[in-house]
């Protein structure tokens, strides 16, 4: 079967079958018994004595090698960052943070205390907060009604509007950085909750509607009719029928989202200007990094204060989490 | 009837409709307008603009960085990337090493760029090194290594910290793709006596072309314009400097809001034949 990278299609119907087979995949386990000999799928079926096997063990030793060596070096530079966070800051200083294993270490949480009241990460990540959950849930609202109207709704020239929208996703934003600031400073936006709420909402909405209009599309078009003829409204269908319908579409939208707004930094530093109690924790970050660059103790525990969040949403939510971050990646 | 439908539609639109043209279509106009404008948008100057970017020598540094990254930083993660999603194929385990390599991802490049600083630590060599990199290196008794100041290889530090962020998306994608690939086509080359070499060349290749391509031309978008990394790490100094950074640098530390403009404008330039290949690919999938 076809298999896009974009999961969240009409017509892909595995919602459930690339995220689920991302990191896990029923059917492929049982064949990769086969030999290091064929790589690519099963070997062709042989007597197979003792001697054969342990030839195969010996054989495939420098693929496991190479896929854990690969998987270690990829841990060792978050690892360095939560053990370093741990350690004193004259241990930091004096050696390796991979000592703190062989040599007898004292660990210590002060280094989060530091940054959490000391350098205001505490603040920056309720702030971190207030920016990211409006912002998600206001770009998912829009998104879904939008994509409601062009995919049920008689407005005209609705294809040409759709193409518009998606043409958006082309645009950097880095283009519209200027006149955006201009305007926010003319109405008074510029470090405020309600600016950044909204220049997120409206970034993140020419793929939201992608992806839910193509979405609503695919659903049952019996479902809808029969709904219709008994008289529903279309806010009734929306809200009754196709939101229900759609909560998984509607999670990688909102996951992905929320981890773009939440790992911005560009558009935080820009529109939220100095201004230090609306600061996310990206922006508290890079001024730490600046200001402090070599004080690793502070600089390591900010950093993972500021992963927790999403690692944690990584692990619970891994399907939704992949097939947002999958479909999110051609976003301009 | 129909009538108060259509109403009810544009209402439906409607906020939608108002961000995006707030927020995106007007600032475009605005920005490629005030392009040719002086440095508070207040005279026209024509070109001036553009053609001090393109005779600015630090500003060509900034051009070649950005071509540095768009071949190294994305040939290296597509090329990993297809030899993981192989190789992750083989195994067991593939879910956990698929999902080691995918977490970073999840984090922000700001926390990226802190924790890659930290790797690329130097230390004068009569100190014991703390940063992974340089330990590393003088167990093999190499001199330790300023990665991040030394313009020999800061670019290709710091492109290494995109690499370990952009890899997972890769195999994800490429693996996804390569499971969708009969096992009975290989099979049959098999007994035609193909070898596995071949079988990779000649068969799996050839299929996986659409979506290697895929994965390349949104590696080279985001490679185009990468910023946070840069921004962190180094802030653009030390000749590292990148397209979106030196756009900040313009508006904020040198006032230039007719050169900044004109930088965004070239980026979106660069940009816009992979965007459209991407969107039409993407209307094409639908």
């Amino acid at each position: 079967m076809k298999r896009g990278p974009y999961p969240v299609g009409p017509e892909d119907d595995s919602r459930g079958n690339l995220q689920e087979g991302a990191f896990e995949d029923e059917e492929v386990r049982e064949e990769k018994e086969g030999s290091a000999k064929y790589p690519f799928g099963p070997a062709p079926a042989e007597e197979e004595g003792t001697g054969a096997r342990l030839a195969r063990a010996v054989g495939r030793g420098p693929l496991h090698a190479i896929i854990i060596g690969i998987s270690i070096a990829w841990m060792i530079p978050a690892l360095g960052l939560l053990v370093s966070s741990f350690r004193e800051r004259q241990a930091i200083t004096r050696t390796g943070w991979w000592e703190a294993f062989t040599t007898p270490t004292e660990f210590t949480i002060q280094n989060y205390q530091d940054v959490l009241t000391g350098q205001g990460m505490g603040t920056a990540f309720i702030n971190s907060v207030i920016i990211t959950v409006p912002a998600t849930i206001l770009t998912v609202m829009v998104a879904a009604l939008a994509a409601y109207a062009f995919a049920w709704m008689p407005l005209p020239g609705r294809n040409w509007w759709f193409l518009l929208v998606v043409a958006l996703m082309v645009v950097p934003i880095q283009l519209t950085l200027i006149p955006v600031l201009r305007l926010f400073a003319d109405l008074g936006l510029t470090g405020t909750y309600w600016g950044i709420w909204l220049a997120h909402a409206a970034y993140g909405l020419p793929l939201g509607v992608f992806l839910l209009r193509n979405f609503f599309v695919a659903l049952p078009k019996d479902l809808l009719e029969s709904a219709f003829l008994e008289g529903a409204s279309h806010t009734t269908a929306f809200f009754r029928i196709v939101l229900p319908l759609s909560v998984p579409s509607l999670a990688a939208l909102g996951i992905f989202q929320f981890l773009w707004v939440w790992n911005d930094l560009l558009i935080a530093l820009v529109y939220l200007g100095g201004t230090r109690d609306v600061a996310p924790m990206t922006v508290v970050i890079s001024n730490l990094v600046s200001s402090f660059g070599t004080e690793w103790h502070l600089l390591t525990a900010a950093a993972f204060v500021s992963v927790i969040l999403p690692l944690a949403i990584f692990f619970a939510l891994q399907r939704y989490f992949v097939q947002g971050l999958l479909a999110g990646a051609v976003k301009g | 009837m129909r009538n108060r439908m259509q109403i009810v539609a544009w209402i439906y639109v409607l906020p939608a409709f108002i961000l995006l043209g707030a927020f995106l279509v007007y600032p475009v106009l605005r920005t490629v307008y005030w392009s040719f404008f002086g440095r508070n948008s207040e005279s026209y100057v024509g070109l001036d603009n553009y053609q001090y970017l393109f005779t600015q020598q630090d500003v060509l540094i900034v051009f070649r960085n950005n071509l540095l990254w768009l071949v190294v930083f994305t040939g290296v993660t597509v090329g990993l990337g297809l030899i993981l999603a192989v190789l992750t194929n083989l195994v067991r385990y593939e879910a956990v090493a698929k999902a080691v390599i995918f977490v970073p991802m999840a984090i922000s490049f700001t926390a990226a760029a802190v924790i890659w600083r930290f790797m690329y630590v130097w230390n004068p060599a009569s100190f014991e090194q703390t940063g992974v990199m340089n330990a590393v290196i003088t167990t093999f008794g190499a001199e330790p290594v300023s990665w991040i100041t030394n313009t020999s290889v800061n670019n290709y530090a710091l492109i290494v910290a995109g690499i370990w962020m952009w890899t997972g998306f890769a195999l994800v994608v490429i693996s996804a793709g390569l499971k969708g690939i009969s096992s009975e086509i290989l099979e049959a080359a098999r007994v035609d006596g193909a070898n596995e070499f071949h079988i990779f060349r000649h068969i799996l290749l050839p299929m996986l072309k659409p979506i290697l391509v895929v994965v390349t031309v949104t590696l080279v978008i985001n490679s185009l314009k990468v910023f946070d990394l840069v921004y962190v790490m180094t802030f653009g100094n030390f000749d590292t400097d990148v397209i979106a950074n030196r756009m900040f640098k313009e508006m904020f530390q040198f006032g230039q809001f007719g050169r900044a403009s004109a930088i965004a404008v070239i980026l979106l330039v660069a940009i816009v034949p992979f965007m459209l290949f991407n969107i039409r690919r993407f209307l094409a999938e639908r």
